[in-house]
C-alpha cells in the first residue's frame, strides 16, 4: 500500500456507534480483573521473586512495594488470583466469540497488509509527521497494540494454567519448557500486558472525552472515520 | 441509525452495569466469602480434571538436585520430638483393619522409587528421589472402606493435612520412608511423610503420627488451608 500523503480528512459529523456492547462490558470487566490479577501476582511472586534455583537464592528484587500488591500475604493473593482467573477467561472467552461472530475482528486484527502502514503512524505519533488517513476504525499501530495485547492476554492464561496444573497439562507445559519455562513466560507476558497501559492511556487522555466517552456508551459524536466513508 | 439520542446514551450505560458486580468485591464484609468460593470453585475444577492415570513426569537421575539443594521446609520446627524406637502409625476411621502399623510393615509393602518434581506453592520447585510404599496399598492393608472419600493425617509437629481419596489411590502417591535412597532424615520427616507427586508441597505432610480413612472431612482440614490456601492444592 502506497504510503498516504498528508489528507486532510474531512470532519465526519454524523454520531457513530463505535462500540457494540460486549466490547465495552469486556474492555471494563476486564480493566478490573488485569488490575487484580498484576497486583495479586506480585505479591504470589513476592513468596519466591526468583526464576532460578531456591538452594541458591538470587532474589530479583527484594520486596514489591505494598502499594501495588494486593492480599496481603501468599494466600491472600492466591485467592485473589485463583479467583479472578475465571473472570479473565471468561472475558476473554467471550470477548473472541463476540468478535468472531460480529465480523469485528477483521477491523482489528493486525494482518500482513497493516506493516506498511506501521512507520507512517509511528512519525505521525512521535516525530511530528503529516497525520495518515484513516483508513479504518483503528490505526495499524493500533492494530498491532490490540493484537498483541491479546497474544499476551492468551499468553498469560496458557502458561497460567501450565503453572497451576502443570502434571494434568504436561502436554501443553512442554511448549513453554515446563512448569519453569512457564512461570517465566506468565511474567513476562504480564509484563507485555502492562506496558500496554501507559501508551493506551496516554493515547486516551490525548483524545479527549468524546473518545473517552465512546467506550461507555458506545457512540462517537465525531468520529474520525465510519465505515461509509472508506475510500 | 447513526442519530445518538441521549436516552439512546443511557440505554447502553445502563448496559454496562453488570460490570459493577465486580464491585462487590469492594465490599469488605463480602470480599472474603467471595474470595472463598473462587477458590472453593477452582477447586472442584481441579479435582475434576484430576486423571488418577496421568503420572507425574520422572525425571532422569541426572536431573535430581543434589540431596543438600533439596530445602528442609517446616512450618515451625524441624525436628520435632519423636520417639522413634517406639514409631507406629496410628490407623483408624473407615478401615476394616484399624490399629498401629510398625514401620517395617509399610517397608514390607512392595517399594516404589521415583524422581519427581517437588513444587512449593510460593513458586520454587526442586527434582527430588522419593521412597517409599504406594498409599493404595497400604489403604488396601488397613482394608479401607473404598466408598470412603478421604484420608488425613496428623503429624508430629501439630501439623496436619487430609486428601481426597482420588489422589491417595494415584499410583505415585506414596507413604515415604526413603529420600535419595536413604532413610528420610529428620528434617525431611522421618520415619515417614506423604510424597505427593500430583500435589503442592505443603499437602505433602511429614513426620506422620495418625491417618484416618473418613467419609467427611474433619474441621481441621489441613494446615495451610485452614488458613487460606486451596484444600486441594493439585498439580
Amino acid at each position: 500500500m502506497a504510503d498516504s500523503s498528508v489528507t486532510t480528512t474531512p470532519k465526519v459529523s454524523r454520531p457513530s456507534y463505535e462500540h457494540p456492547w460486549a466490547v465495552r462490558f469486556c474492555h471494563w470487566a476486564n480493566a478490573v480483573s488485569v488490575t487484580v490479577l498484576a497486583m495479586s501476582g506480585l505479591q504470589i511472586f513476592a513468596a519466591f521473586p526468583a526464576f532460578g534455583s531456591k538452594i541458591p537464592q538470587e532474589n530479583l528484587i527484594d520486596a514489591v512495594p505494598e502499594a501495588v500488591a494486593l492480599g496481603g500475604w501468599l494466600g491472600g493473593a492466591l485467592q485473589w488470583h485463583f479467583t479472578f482467573m475465571w473472570i479473565f477467561a471468561a472475558i476473554g472467552i467471550l470477548y473472541v466469540v463476540s468478535q468472531i461472530a460480529s465480523g469485528h475482528w477483521r477491523t482489528l486484527v493486525f494482518v500482513p497488509r497493516d506493516v506498511a502502514g506501521l512507520w507512517p503512524m509511528v512519525r505521525y505519533y512521535f516525530l511530528f509527521g503529516p497525520k495518515p488517513a484513516a483508513t479504518g476504525q483503528y490505526n495499524p499501530l493500533q492494530k498491532q497494540a490490540y493484537t498483541t495485547a491479546l497474544l499476551f492476554g492468551t499468553l498469560s492464561l496458557l502458561t497460567g494454567l501450565v503453572m497451576y496444573k502443570p502434571v494434568q497439562f504436561s502436554t501443553l507445559g512442554w511448549f513453554f519448557g515446563g512448569y519453569h519455562g512457564a512461570r517465566l513466560v506468565h511474567f513476562l507476558a504480564m509484563c507485555g500486558l502492562l506496558a500496554f497501559i501507559p501508551g493506551h492511556l496516554i493515547m486516551v487522555l490525548l483524545h479527549g472525552w468524546d473518545n473517552f466517552a465512546s467506550m461507555i456508551t458506545g457512540w462517537k459524536r465525531y468520529p474520525d472515520y465510519t465505515p461509509g466513508d472508506r475510500p | 441509525m447513526s442519530e445518538q439520542p441521549p436516552q439512546r446514551s443511557r440505554r447502553e450505560l445502563l448496559k454496562l452495569s453488570p460490570v459493577l458486580l465486580l464491585g462487590s468485591f469492594a465490599v469488605p464484609s463480602w470480599r472474603e466469602p467471595l474470595l472463598e468460593r473462587g477458590v472453593a470453585w477452582s477447586d472442584a475444577a481441579s479435582a475434576m480434571i484430576f486423571r488418577r492415570d496421568h503420572l507425574a513426569a520422572s525425571h532422569a537421575d541426572a536431573d535430581v538436585v543434589p540431596f543438600e539443594q533439596f530445602p528442609y521446609n517446616g512450618y515451625d520446627v524441624i525436628e520435632p520430638d519423636i520417639d522413634f524406637a517406639n514409631w507406629t502409625l496410628a490407623v483408624s476411621g473407615a478401615v476394616a483393619r484399624p490399629g498401629t502399623y510398625a514401620l517395617d510393615q509399610i517397608r514390607a509393602l512392595p517399594k516404589r522409587t521415583h524422581n519427581t518434581r517437588h513444587i512449593c506453592v510460593e513458586g520454587w520447585d526442586v527434582v527430588g528421589r522419593f521412597g517409599g510404599a504406594r498409599l493404595a496399598d497400604f489403604l488396601a492393608l488397613a482394608g479401607a472402606d473404598p466408598g470412603a472419600q478421604f484420608v488425613t493425617v496428623t503429624c508430629a509437629d501439630d501439623y496436619y493435612e487430609s486428601l481426597d481419596m482420588e489422589t491417595a489411590l494415584h499410583p505415585q502417591s506414596l507413604l515415604c520412608y526413603e529420600m535419595y535412597d536413604r532413610p528420610l532424615d529428620r528434617g525431611h520427616g522421618a520415619p515417614l511423610r506423604l510424597n505427593l507427586p500430583t500435589k503442592l508441597g505443603y499437602k505433602q505432610a511429614k513426620y506422620l503420627m495418625t491417618l484416618e480413612v473418613a467419609h467427611v472431612l474433619p474441621a481441621r482440614r489441613s494446615y495451610w488451608g485452614d488458613q487460606g490456601y486451596s484444600w486441594y492444592g493439585g498439580l
